[in-house]
């Protein structure tokens, strides 16, 4: 294994982030701050609280993954599209090493970005709203396998993407849609018969319940299915970049 | 003197039909300068991206010091630099940052020795804090030598190196080549300067249309496919070219003061020889001689004008 090629990947994507700190995590975690005030201080006092947790603590699990699930996308898929743009791919395609060695440097700097902006969050969140977490250890590793899942799909998008604009198209016209749809400010037990069902089809209601559940023990849904169809996904992702980079597709002319 | 890079049958055809190779042979000896001619869309680059991995062949086989570039891709490329013909190049990273991001592609760890060794040979290290954005393009050239060769690579691909490259810049480009050379770098490089290929390279490849029409080392094949024109100055009028010398091609001028004939191949400088020996003998005094000898690029474009 070329751990020097992984290494270097992964700093050189870091340093990215740093070089854009105020894009890359200030205006991610202002944005959902908002959130917090506006819907966990101030409307949520007044909400019901659900399955015996307040409105504002409800919220939480959703929110992180809003922000977490778009920027695992953005992330990876800008940095592995930025040098296809830029011509700098040459030296990927050049250097001794293996796929998979490509995707941990890009995926694991991507994931990791995601999961410091999920505990900046977390934290943020701790100042607006009063929670405990019920299992903080699965809370964190299903957060860490989230943002790779995430990144992972971004990485195949970046590599997809022929432009900027299809590079924004997803994480703006899916990702976020599908999370603001799948119970972050609501338990899906709470829309009626028909809607409940068509939620069922998002795949990101069982992400959020399955957070939500590390979080304060309550599912819906149950936390298996969560687990499942997460490890799913990611499997299904890596097969995917595996062929993309066997088949050379949009990588080797 | 072994093969360092050894290309057989090669052939590339693209998606869209085109076929950029058809079934290139080729053999490097390692530690030579060698030069790959050939117009625009020959198959130079084509080939240049399937040896570095950046294009996939459609059949044929290439090796590497040994190892095969598709089984044993590791030690393969990490034989290889790469210097790309676009100036691509991260503009928001420092120039020592870029480098050391290279090495560590290819599998080596960080060497403060030779980063500073290299960026030093290329007028760098006074920039090696700076962002590659604010380099001139010329300098974002030296950069992508300097990258290509941070992992200390055994051949050194250049396509068209020289292009958009000040007189400065493209001296001190070729002095560094020639150091390379002396560590026994093996350089192939594509340029259309056909005069730097000329004064660098050992050895000359033509390339047209996909297939490579030519091999042959530099001297060989000027003295072979090269002409020289030779043009003699008489003291005294002649009426008539003298008497036999007829199997030169002597062109005496209208007011017989001056003999010219065009030889091709390889013995042109016998036949003039042999020219001032006669006429030294015959008491024909002549007052100069001028020879202009054929370049490279007369050579070329005869060759490949011949295959339109």
């Amino acid at each position: 294994m070329n751990v020097y090629a992984i290494r270097a990947i992964y700093i050189n994507e870091l340093s990215r982030t740093w070089r854009t700190l105020y894009q890359s995590i200030a205006s991610p975690v202002i944005s959902t701050a908002l959130y917090f005030v506006v819907f966990g201080s101030a409307i949520g006092s007044r909400m019901q609280a659900i399955d015996g947790v307040s409105y504002g603590a409800f919220i939480v699990p959703g929110l992180i993954l809003l922000t977490v699930l778009t920027e695992s996308v953005s992330n990876a898929s800008f940095g592995i599209y930025l040098p296809r743009f830029l011509g700098t791919i040459y030296e990927l395609l050049s250097a001794p090493i293996s796929a998979v060695e490509v995707v941990i440097g890009f995926v694991g700097a991507a994931a990791t970005k995601s999961v410091i902006l999920g505990l900046i969050i977390f934290t943020t969140a701790r100042l607006f709203v009063p929670f405990e977490v019920v299992h903080p250890v699965l809370a964190f590793l299903y957060l860490v396998l989230l943002s790779m899942t995430f990144a992972l799909f971004g990485f195949i998008l970046g590599l997809w993407a022929d432009g900027f604009e299809k590079l924004n198209l997803i994480p703006m016209m899916v990702i976020s849609p599908l999370t603001f749809l799948g119970g972050t400010f609501y338990s899906i037990d709470m829309l009626p018969g028909v809607w409940r069902q068509i939620a069922l089809f998002n795949p990101i209601v069982y992400l959020i319940e399955g957070f939500r559940w590390t979080f304060y023990d309550i599912a819906t849904l149950a936390p298996l299915i969560s687990l499942g169809l997460t490890v799913a996904m990611l499997a299904a992702c890596f097969a995917v970049v595996v062929w993309i980079f066997r088949t050379g597709y949009r990588l080797r002319n | 003197m072994t093969n360092i890079l050894a290309i057989e049958r090669l052939t590339k055809t693209y998606d869209n039909g085109f076929v950029a190779l058809k079934g290139v042979d080729l053999a490097i000896a390692q530690g030579e300068i060698f030069a790959l001619l050939g117009p625009n869309g020959a198959g130079k680059t084509t080939l240049i991206g399937i040896v570095c991995g950046l294009v996939r062949a459609t059949s044929g086989k290439v090796t590497v010091d040994g190892c095969d570039i598709a089984a044993d891709y590791r030690r393969a490329r990490q034989k290889i630099g790469l210097v790309p013909q676009e100036l691509a190049t991260n503009q928001f990273e420092t120039v020592l940052e870029a480098v050391r991001f290279s090495r560590g592609l290819f599998g080596k760890a960080p060497d403060p020795v030779h980063f500073e060794r290299v960026l030093r040979d290329l007028s760098l290290w006074d920039k090696k804090d700076q962002r590659i954005g604010a380099l001139s393009g010329g300098m974002k050239r030296r950069v992508l030598i300097a990258k290509a060769l941070a992992h200390e690579p055994q051949i050194l691909f250049l396509d068209e190196p020289t292009a958009g490259v000040d007189v400065e810049l493209r001296r001190d480009m070729w002095e560094m080549v020639r150091r390379l050379r002396e560590k026994g770098v093996t350089v192939i490089l594509t340029t259309h300067y056909l005069e730097e290929a000329e004064d660098m390279a050992d050895r000359v490849g033509v390339i047209n249309q996909g297939e490579l029409i030519l091999v042959e080392e530099k001297h060989a094949l000027m003295r072979r496919m090269g002409q020289i024109r030779v043009t003699i100055g008489l003291a005294q009028k002649l009426e008539a070219p003298p008497e036999g010398l007829s199997d030169l091609p002597l062109d005496l001028s209208a007011d017989g003061t001056t003999l010219s004939f065009t030889q091709k191949g390889e013995d042109c400088d016998d036949r003039l020889g042999a020219l001032l020996k006669t006429l030294v003998a015959r008491g024909i005094e002549f007052r100069s001689v001028n020879s202009e000898r054929s370049s490279l690029e007369d050579i070329f474009i005869d060759l490949v004008g011949r295959r339109r």
